[in-house]
């Protein structure tokens, strides 16, 4: 099996001319915009599923959403926030439950994370 | 509390449905006005600790603050039915939450992944004041008790359909699961928020603690099939699965049901039909296969 194990491929890269730090500290490109990121758990798997809860997180500093900082959802389905002009960062995966785990219930299954930039 | 409370101040079957499907009781306004006055000082000074597993004679005393509270006949009541005679104490803990004090609690579950599936810890909450939206108190996510997380885990939830912010007159108590999920809210008010903790341990297997004479009542499933709003559609039948079984446990009935999913589940016939073919024929060798 030696001739199985190779060396982990690197892409080709030129000599870096800068610290991490100092690529990292670079202005941004669009310095007046923010992300704004929204999460809904879903009750079903497809988008078009009802809004089971909400989490909020506010890039702009204007805002600080929090534990039990509202009852009603801020849309009534995942489509609806898409409508709204949401884009979609990321979905679960459908993921089987272990064997001997049929029955038990954990996280929500169903969390679609959603994302905007806005002007600050 | 070796003595046994009378059977009128025990919680009913339904009422025992409603805690194992919502994971949560509430007895509004149960303590007397004339404790609740007492209980700000006692509170402000400090209730003293003892080690885990106390025994409740031990930590709370005859003629102590907390046995006062303890031996309400409501309070009394609803711990025998819950827990049983002679609980342990696990722990306590007093949260004076001061005006437009403090941040909101990532929401969690306490304390780790509990692993007991045939009882439960019980947590009393007692509020000897009046708590207003304002004040931000607990928030918790009736029917999230069955769920396997680990403490603060679920701190990217803020907010669930279904969830309830507590709003209670003083003198309220109120019995939670330990594994419901819960956070406390920031104080907004110009008053302090008092809340006073106790969990306990049950010494007794939960078995028919309370009193159960509508046990047959139809009102008993229901509540255990009441619906919770957060959960997604598929996963609300499995909670009424895992409702099933810890109502199996608390009757020690181990053919209660519900909608017949756990009895599907158990079947595994063994006998053959008299009336089946040879298992001999048609039947293939371990090697079948690679188009023999």
């Amino acid at each position: 099996m030696a001739d199985m194990m190779m060396e982990t491929p690197v892409a080709a890269m030129t000599a870096p001319v800068e610290t991490p730090e100092q690529s990292f500290a670079q202005p941004l490109a669009e310095p007046d915009l923010r992300q704004q990121v929204l999460v809904l758990q879903l009750t079903g798997s497809g988008l078009d599923a009802a809004v089971a809860g909400w989490s909020r997180y506010d890039g702009t500093g204007r805002s600080h959403p929090t534990m039990g900082d509202s009852d009603e959802p801020p849309y009534p389905t995942g489509v609806a926030a898409l409508q709204d002009g949401w884009r979609l960062l990321q979905a679960s995966q459908l993921l089987p439950p272990l064997p001997g785990h049929e029955h038990r219930t954990s996280y929500l299954p169903n969390e679609f994370w959603f994302t905007r930039l806005v002007r600050i | 509390m070796t003595a046994l409370v009378d059977r009128k101040h025990l919680l009913t079957s339904v009422e025992m449905a409603q805690f194992v499907a919502n994971g949560a009781i509430l007895l509004n306004g149960v303590v007397p006005d004339e404790l609740n006055a007492r209980a700000i000082d006692v509170l402000d000074a400090g209730i003293p600790g003892h080690p885990y597993g106390t025994d409740l004679d031990t930590a709370y005393p005859q003629g102590s603050f907390v046995r006062e509270l303890l031996e309400v006949p409501a309070v009394a009541g609803a711990v025998q039915s819950l827990v049983g005679p002679n609980p342990r104490i696990d722990h306590q803990a007093v949260h004076i939450r001061p005006p437009h004090g403090g941040e909101a609690q990532a929401m969690h579950a306490d304390a780790v992944i509990d692993t007991r599936t045939q009882g439960f810890d019980v947590q009393l909450m007692y509020y000897p004041r009046e708590v207003t939206l304002e004040q931000g108190g607990t928030l918790s996510v009736p029917g999230t008790h069955l769920r396997e997380i680990n403490e603060s885990s679920i701190g990217r939830y803020q907010n669930l359909r279904g969830q309830t912010r507590l709003v209670c007159p003083a003198g309220t108590v109120a019995f939670l699961h330990h594994g419901i999920w819960h956070g406390g809210r920031r104080n907004d008010s110009d008053a302090p928020r008092y809340m006073f903790k106790i969990r306990f341990n049950p010494t007794v297997r939960q078995v028919r603690l309370w009193n159960t004479d509508d046990i047959d009542s139809p009102d008993v499933v229901k509540a255990l099939k009441s619906p919770v709003p957060w959960a997604p559609y598929a996963e609300s039948r499995l909670e009424w699965v895992n409702r099933a079984k810890l109502w199996r446990e608390l009757t020690a009935d181990p053919l209660f049901d519900i909608d017949y999913y756990l009895t599907r589940e158990a079947m595994r016939p063994t006998a053959v039909a008299p009336g089946a073919t040879d298992p001999r024929l048609g039947a293939g060798g371990a090697g079948s296969g690679w188009g023999l």
